[in-house]
């Protein structure tokens, strides 16, 4: 297969981070998975944005400095963070209750493929050897069926060229017909009832570009623009 | 009533061979590092560990895996994210080489299998994994157009949890994430054990800020604060 990853110089995690908090609504309650969905909070400080870590914390503050470091306020990558006003603490059942009750407006996940159904594929790559049943699953397949919109922030291609927005995921999947956006180093896609409609390409990019490091037939968006910051 | 044990290796003398013990923590917080080293000193065999991972953020578990103590591991986040740190993990190595059982649960489905086992429920319905090999096996119901699993409730031997304070009676006080699975595997355990940081007389913890109840507590034992830096890179 061609290396297509070579292909385009994309956007940095960093902006690809920005380009999804941009997405995000004020007044939202927001999980942020593993990877660079952590990487959206660096861009959403001071807005009306309440971050939920599934370890049972609402309004999740940003990283801790070294001298702020509390070993019992970790986020859900483990990573120390901090407190804001209004935090507070609950155990892991009632974060789950949040999650699947509905409560959460949008999850931010990774993925290792994403079909045009919008069908989530990411909490094992079969590449590890694990039997198909056991591997990371966390609390991916819960947020993926419970929050009332899940975007996507992923690479747009493997590192070794593959693609990652795929007919069908050959990998084991997290959740069936889920996914609403899909941000990528590359392109912004929406999921629709009709299939994938390229929303946004990144600067320097054509939809033909993002076509071919794509293997469904994209719908190309009547308004579709430069991806924005 | 003094639920107050000693030492922690008086607390987990009595575990048995074959016993079943759910642990709590997510990642370093709220991991009771001092009962899992007692685990490994007693020695006992054939466990089943009900736990989030083994090995990321609780590395003594790691113990349990290499002195072959554990047959089976019920899990929702069981490895290193990284493939590269996985291969050197013994719980990995430990499921690859087929001598270590693994089950692995969503984490919210693993944390209500262990509330309802507390809260006297046999089974619940839960959207969680439909479509997916989750689903392998199990009842599959529809409710108002919706697909649920039925999952069945996890009730375990034994229980290890970890309070920042705690009284004699076993009132348990978590602080800020460490709570996470605390609360769930604290009810969920026939014989609960919780390590607590600072243990006060009875009547010194204020009844408002008590997040597990006495009543689900069967042994207490003081311990002291582990000094890390929260990580699982």
């Amino acid at each position: 297969m061609e290396k297509v990853a070579k292909k385009f110089k994309g956007l940095s995690r960093e902006l690809m981070a920005l380009r999804v908090a941009n997405e995000l609504e004020d007044g939202t309650y927001v999980n942020l998975g593993i990877g660079i969905p952590t990487l959206v909070s660096d861009w959403i400080e001071g807005r009306d944005i309440t971050l939920q870590a599934e370890l049972g914390m609402l309004n999740t503050g940003p990283l801790a400095s070294q001298e702020e470091v509390e070993q019992d306020l970790i986020n859900a990558s483990c990573q120390p963070v901090t407190e804001l006003p209004g935090s507070c603490y609950f155990s892991e059942n009632e974060s789950f209750a949040m999650i699947r009750g509905g409560y959460m407006d949008v999850a931010v996940l990774g993925a290792l493929q994403v079909s045009e159904k919008g069908d989530l594929a990411g909490w094992q790559n079969p590449g590890r050897g694990l039997p198909d049943d056991i591997g990371n699953i966390g609390g991916s397949m819960d947020l993926a069926v419970g929050a009332r919109k899940v975007i996507i922030a992923m690479m747009h291609v493997t590192n070794d060229g593959q693609y990652k927005i795929v007919k069908e995921c050959s990998y084991p999947l997290t959740a069936k017909g889920v996914v609403t956006l899909i941000v990528t180093d590359l392109s912004v896609i929406e999921v629709t009832p009709k299939g994938l409609v390229l929303q946004e390409v990144a600067a320097g990019l054509t939809a033909e570009d993002i076509q071919s490091v794509t293997e469904p037939k994209l719908i190309i968006s009547p308004d579709l623009m430069e991806m924005q910051f | 009533m003094d639920k107050v044990y000693p030492s922690v290796d008086e607390a987990v003398a009595d575990i048995p061979d074959g016993a079943s013990i759910a642990i709590s923590g997510f990642f370093t917080a709220g991991t009771p590092i001092p009962l899992i080293k007692a685990l490994a000193k007693q020695g006992a065999k054939d466990l089943t560990i009900i736990c989030m991972q083994m090995g990321p953020g609780n590395e003594d578990i790691n113990e349990l895996v290499i002195n072959k103590q554990v047959k089976k591991a019920i899990c929702n986040y069981p490895f290193y994210r990284s493939a590269s740190r996985g291969a050197d993990s013994p719980a990995e190595q430990a499921v690859r080489a087929g001598e270590l059982e693994m089950e692995v649960y969503p984490m919210g489905t693993f944390s209500e299998k262990l509330r309802a086992a507390g809260a006297g429920i046999a089974a619940f319905y839960t959207p969680t994994g439909v479509g997916t090999v989750v689903e392998t096996g199990k009842e599959k119901k529809t409710f108002d157009g919706r697909e649920y699993l039925l999952e069945l409730a996890l009730k375990p031997d034994y229980a290890f949890v970890y309070a920042y304070k705690g009284d004699s009676m076993g009132n348990l006080t978590c602080h800020m994430t460490a709570r996470n699975y605390n609360p769930e595997v604290a009810a969920a355990g026939r014989i609960t054990i919780a390590a607590v940081e600072n243990l006060v007389k009875t009547g010194e913890l204020e009844g408002d800020m008590v997040h597990i109840p006495g009543v689900y507590v069967q042994r207490v034992v003081k311990v002291e604060r582990p000094e890390y830096f929260p990580s699982i890179d």
